[in-house]
């Protein structure tokens, strides 16, 4: 916006016969009220460039909160890298005494990230998988099946289940989600799908894997959910019609008029979906069972980036452990960052800045 | 041959149609079902724990019965004070920025899109930053860390919702205000702003309502506190981190003790949320009338 400045009024020379009228004034030298106040207003000049220059300092802060969260993390971080360097994410060592394969030991400082990788990126996908469909079937109902009259309020309940904190997941997930998936849901597993080895029977508690899927996949559903809807409501109205014209069911104008325009915006949705659950630390510390091993099992425990540095932060005594769980966290926070940016770039594209209100 | 073909091809269609809408609800009923009975059982489980030591009393020993967690809702409410007292005038600041000086400007597009991905950022990753700049430097966890923390956790929600509440109004309004000669600075603060702040307000609840219930970056910065501490450079308790500490534990009290606090943070939440939802939708212009 340009710069408004309120400036001094020229006093225009006053017509008729100005030399009487000039030596009557200034034989009085009485100005009039109005005249004195608009004469003794000086601009805004500096008011206004002050004003501005508080506002840029403010937005710059976003920068400045990213700077100062990367510097902390690569500073506190150093002294794990220059000890173990870039195999601290794929190395393993091997316990002396059972002479299995062994990832996490604070006592000898041997340190590799990699179980906690492979627990993140397994709980992620599985929660994912999980979401995916439900999400875009939900999304696909409230854009184009629903009634007009249930949709502002399954869609409120839809923001509502995006607004509960984690640890009330977590409270719900370990009280409720576990022993029902440790009663019914594992043994049947187990049972049918025992073949492929992706369910074995060695862990009877119900925490793992699999639970830490179920819970971030309820958690990720609102999000990729309102972000299809989102993308798909921006999807102009004439493509749905043109291929209503040419004798579509309505199945195929979604198909084809509306997702097939919407794709790339979805891809973005889902991908924002990935990157909240990567983070995602309460809920998962509270059922992933914690240990740093890696097991082919969804079944068995495990352990995530977010939820070793939740359990071990204020435990860790010694300067190595703890810088190998801040080198952990920078590591999630790059990720995270990338992902999110793509994410956002993708749905920008097809929405073109301006989001359409979905309601 | 070719009317065969082209009716099964029809009931191809129509059963595909049947088919995907059939799938549709059977989505959005498994969605919406489970949500509702977490709801259901969490209202059940909570009204059932909760009594008036709840809000009045320090936790107890375990082994007691009884106690509450007065000591961690006022530690929230200490926090989400400092939260607020930092994160709101910062967000509004970056908000007025984006909205009023710098619309189109590469530098807005590039802060907008920076809040986006920070909101995105895991908020233990936040955590872990404050710890390192506040508590580490101090020599003690305190609440005042725990407040930074949140604080720059809502800034850019802030951000981002004063710019569309401020975006909503009209031009007509600052052009007038100009027009009179009132200074660009004032013409934004009391008029646009103005205008604008029932949706600002609300903006600043969401904000609000999201960093109540935030666990993680508590969890080395404000540490949690057993008992009644109302020091900012002491580590002060904090409701969601009192939930995860009972709830964690061996103690059925204590799983007691979770549930209860559990509601109370859902019905603070589900409030904002509503309220948000009810100014939202009555328009900005309505709001200020």
């Amino acid at each position: 916006m340009r710069e408004i400045r309120v400036s001094q009024p020229q006093l225009l020379p006053e017509p008729g016969s100005s030399d009487e009228r000039r030596s009557a004034e200034a034989a009085s030298s009485e100005v009039s009220p109005v005249r004195a106040f608009l004469m003794s207003r000086g601009n805004s000049a500096t008011a206004d460039s002050g004003f501005y220059w508080l506002m840029v300092l403010c937005a710059l802060t976003i920068f400045g909160i990213v700077a100062l969260i990367a510097f902390e993390l690569v500073s506190r971080s150093h002294l794990a890298w220059s000890k173990f360097g870039l195999s601290f994410f794929y190395k393993s060592f091997t316990d002396p005494f059972s002479h299995q394969p062994m990832y996490w030991d604070p006592v000898n400082e041997h340190f590799s990230a990699l179980p906690f990788v492979y627990g993140t990126l397994v709980s992620s996908f599985l929660g994912l998988l999980l979401a995916v469909p439900l999400a875009l079937g939900l999304a696909v109902f409230l854009t184009e099946m629903c009634p007009h009259r249930l949709r502002a309020p399954l869609a409120f309940i839809t923001e509502l289940l995006a607004a509960i904190p984690s640890v009330i997941y977590g409270l719900w997930a370990v009280f409720v989600l576990v022993p029902l998936l440790r009663e019914h849901v594992n043994p049947l597993l187990i049972q049918s799908l025992g073949w492929t080895g992706f369910f074995s029977d060695d862990n009877p508690t119900g925490l793992g894997f699999l639970a830490s899927g179920v819970i971030l996949a309820i958690m990720i559903l609102p999000i990729i959910s309102s972000l299809t809807r989102e993308v798909m409501t921006a999807v102009p109205y004439s493509q749905r019609e043109a291929v209503l014209a040419l004798g579509a069911t309505r199945w195929e104008t979604i198909c084809m008029g509306v997702l097939r325009n919407a794709r790339i915006g979805i891809v973005g949705a889902i991908i924002l979906g990935l990157g909240r659950a990567l983070g995602e630390t309460m809920a998962v510390t509270m059922v992933i069972g914690n240990t740093a091993e890696i097991h082919r099992s969804l079944l068995s425990n495990g352990s995530s980036m977010a939820s070793v540095i939740a359990n071990q932060f204020t435990e860790a005594v010694d300067n190595v452990h703890l810088s190998a769980l801040i080198e952990i966290g920078l590591a999630l926070f790059i990720v995270t960052i990338i992902v999110n940016a793509l994410a956002q770039l993708l749905v920008w594209a097809v929405t073109r800045g301006a989001p359409a209100r979905v309601n | 041959m070719k009317a065969e073909e082209h009716q099964l091809r029809a009931r191809f269609r129509t059963l595909t149609d049947y088919a995907a809408t059939y799938l549709a609800v059977l989505a959005t009923v498994i969605v919406v079902a489970p949500l509702v009975a977490i709801f259901a059982y969490l209202v059940f489980k909570g009204a059932s724990s909760l009594n008036l030591a709840f809000f009045t009393q320090i936790p107890k020993p375990p082994g007691e019965i009884g106690g509450g967690m007065s000591n961690a809702i006022f530690g929230s409410a200490i926090l989400l004070g400092l939260a607020s007292a930092i994160g709101v005038p910062v967000g509004i600041g970056g908000g007025i920025f984006l909205a009023e000086f710098g619309r189109g400007t590469k530098l807005a597009n590039a802060v907008r899109f920076t809040a986006d991905v920070l909101n995105g950022v895991p908020s233990i990753v936040m955590g872990i930053a404050i710890y390192s700049l506040v508590v580490v430097p101090q020599g003690h966890f305190s609440a005042l860390s725990g407040g930074v923390a949140l604080g720059i956790m809502m800034i850019p929600t802030v951000c981002r919702t004063t710019e569309e509440m401020l975006l909503m109004v009209p031009h007509a309004v600052r052009e007038a205000a100009l027009a009179l000669g009132v200074p660009n600075w004032r013409s934004v603060l009391s008029i646009t702003v103005k205008t604008a702040s029932p949706g600002i307000i609300t903006g600043c609840m969401l904000a609000f309502a999201r960093v109540a219930g935030e666990t993680a970056p508590l969890l080395f910065t404000a540490l949690g506190n057993q008992f009644w501490s109302a020091n900012l450079n002491q580590p002060i308790g904090a409701l969601p981190l009192q939930i995860y500490v009972y709830a964690i534990s061996p103690y059925d009290d204590w799983h007691r003790l979770a549930w209860a606090g559990a509601l109370v943070l859902i019905v603070l939440i589900v409030l904002a949320v509503s309220l948000v939802r009810y100014v939202t939708s009555r328009g900005v212009l309505k709001g200020a009338s």
